[in-house]
């Protein structure tokens, strides 16, 4: 038992003594890809969180004081991705994240400067920020590709009419069914207007 | 035994679990010999209706054979029967039950307090579909537990295939209702989003009950080549404007019935830029259920026409054109499907050939390749269309 989630240990406690339940896991649906999604959509939330709330540690770290409203805008917008990223429309998500990953070196890369006196911090964290986009890149190509609308075989389905004696002999075939009066509605048009007796 | 096990949001696992058992006296334990993956399991896949917990075992589209019974059956089920199980659990004695409204059944919900306090009152308990409904364990897996389950099941004969009647456990009898309760007439244009499995059974339903047009709307060319197959005159989406195209084959007057077989999760895309500001606000826990469908057909109704609702909603939609709704006098139903009141008619007309469901079937697989189909099934991939699982 000790491969079971405690979250699916504790929901047990809903179901009653004749129920089934789990005793170890098997093939799953989610791949890497969707793993390392949602692992970068939750570090999405906590950096996006804390460029939110302390811009100043991050200003500070890398000597680019009087920019925390930048890092708070920053912040936000890596809330946007995190979210995004969680979500069902992770390849968005992922796609945004490269794109703020682009916006976040390029501002890193104006504290690069000489006469910043935290230069060797800002090496790092630019060495970070590149190794971050690769991860990115390749999960957002490797998502596009694991989800990609119609991979696989094209099928024709043409002769799938469902009727074995044909579409044109099975129009109206069922008219021996008597709609119940509590699913009637209104009499057609037509009937009003002659086209057709009333039924 | 193995059984397809949600964990969460796209994470659904082919897990080893316990055994069912009998609890109650009119439960029976049935050996699943076939099971489906249906459109709305996506909803679940998608984390869209609340109330799933880790560790629920999904499916509601299930046949076999009865392999356990209780002891209060009255003799009405025997081990080795061959059964179909709808989705719908009923008690077959409340006074939902006796007018035929088995979906919304006063008894079966083992949770009622749950769905008292979000839907106001109680429904029916269903399989395998949150804990809103029962909690009670799905049938995509080798056992199934079904209570009252008398009053639950269709027997079914031998010598049929499982292909040709598994389909009576929801999407055929579904279809079948959507449009039974658009009251279909000789002159009616029928008008209908979604080609998938419930679209497609719609179709099929339509053309028997002899509507004089039926329209089929999607965007993917095999589902649409195989609505066209069934009778249908399509509209794909992608590449028309879907009410001036309806409007076009009725004189300008609009279909009489439109019938929604997408249901919460419509199709995102920037050319019908609701469906993208529904996405947003879905994302930000604004709203849950994304009707753009609902507000196209209530535009291109007919006045005094009848908009019939299959498709699963599941909490609360946004920017519904009440106004027009209102002021055309559109009548309104949907529900979930009261299986129980359709199948013994469906089956006779499965054995009498006049339609052969497993004409949806495109991928038959193993149960342990499931939880990977559900992604699949998903993504539109392979042609899929219906996916039967075998345990
Ligand atoms: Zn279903
Ligand atoms: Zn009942």
């Amino acid at each position: 038992m000790t491969n079971l989630s405690s979250m699916t240990s504790l929901s047990n406690i809903t179901r009653s003594k004749g129920d089934p339940k789990v005793i170890h896991s098997g093939p799953r649906s989610r791949g890497i890809p969707e793993s390392l999604a949602r692992g970068l959509g939750w570090f999405s939330l906590g950096l996006g969180l804390t460029e939110l709330l302390a811009p100043r540690r991050i200003t500070r770290a890398l000597g680019m004081e009087g920019k925390e409203a930048l890092v708070r805008v920053y912040g936000a917008r890596e809330i946007g991705s995190g979210i995004l990223s969680l979500s069902v429309d992770k390849n968005l998500g992922l796609w945004s994240r490269v794109a703020g990953d682009g916006l976040d070196i390029a501002t890193v890369m104006t504290a690069l400067r000489p006469d910043n006196p935290k230069r060797d911090n800002v090496v790092v964290a630019l060495a970070l920020l590149l190794g971050i986009t690769a991860v990115d890149l390749i999960d957002a190509q490797a998502t596009a590709v694991r989800h990609s609308r119609g991979a696989g075989r094209k099928r024709s389905y043409r002769d799938r009419s469902g009727f074995p004696r044909g579409v044109q002999a099975s129009r109206g075939a069922a008219r021996d069914f008597k709609t119940p009066s509590d699913l009637r509605h209104a009499p057609p048009l037509a009937a009003v207007s002659k086209r057709i007796p009333a039924t | 035994m193995r059984a397809l096990v949600w964990h969460g949001k796209e994470d659904i696992r082919c897990d080893t679990v316990t055994d069912p058992e009998i609890e109650d006296g009119r439960d029976v334990i049935v050996k699943v010999t076939s099971c489906a993956i249906c459109g709305s399991d996506l909803h679940l896949f998608h984390n869209f209706i609340p109330a799933m917990l880790p560790g629920d075992v999904l499916g509601h589209e299930t046949m076999g054979e009865v392999v356990e019974t209780g002891h209060g059956l009255n003799g009405k089920l025997k081990k080795g029967d061959r059964v179909v199980v709808p989705f719908t659990i009923v008690c077959g004695e409340c006074d939902q039950c006796k007018r035929g409204y088995f979906s919304v059944c006063q008894k079966s919900n083992r949770k009622k307090y749950l769905a008292d306090k979000v839907f106001g009152h109680t429904t029916a308990g269903l399989f395998g579909y949150s804990h809103l409904t029962g909690g009670y364990p799905g049938g995509q897996a080798e056992y199934l537990r079904v209570p009252f389950a008398d009053s639950t099941v269709q027997k079914v004969p031998d010598g049929i295939p499982d292909e040709k009647l598994l389909f009576l456990s929801d999407i055929f009898p579904t279809g079948w209702q959507a449009a039974v309760q658009a009251d279909i007439q000789p002159t009616d244009t029928v008008a209908i989003w979604g080609c998938g499995p419930v679209g497609q059974m719609t179709i099929r339903s339509a053309i028997l009950l002899g509507a004089e047009q039926v329209v089929a709307i999607d965007h993917l060319p095999e589902r649409l080549e195989m609505a066209e197959a069934g009778g249908a005159i399509t509209i794909n989406f992608d590449e028309e404007n879907v009410v001036e195209r309806l409007n076009e084959l009725t004189g300008g007057e609009g279909p009489e019935k439109c019938i929604d077989c997408i249901g919460m999760e419509s199709h995102v895309t920037p050319s019908m830029p609701d469906t993208v500001y529904d996405r947003a606000k879905q994302i930000l826990l604004a709203e849950s259920d994304r009707p753009h469908v609902l507000r196209e057909m209530i535009y291109v109704c007919r006045p005094g026409g009848l908009i019939s609702i299959p498709g699963v909603y599941g909490g609360l939609a946004d920017k519904i054109p009440m106004g027009a709704a209102m002021n055309k006098g559109l009548t309104f139903r949907m529900g979930q499907t009261h299986v129980q009141r359709w199948t013994a008619d469906l089956l006779r007309r499965i054995e009498e050939e006049q339609i052969d469901p497993s004409f949806v079937i495109t991928h038959e697989v193993p149960l342990d390749k499931g939880p990977e189909m559900y992604r699949m099934f998903r993504d539109k991939q392979d042609s899929c269309i219906k996916v039967v699982l075998k345990p």
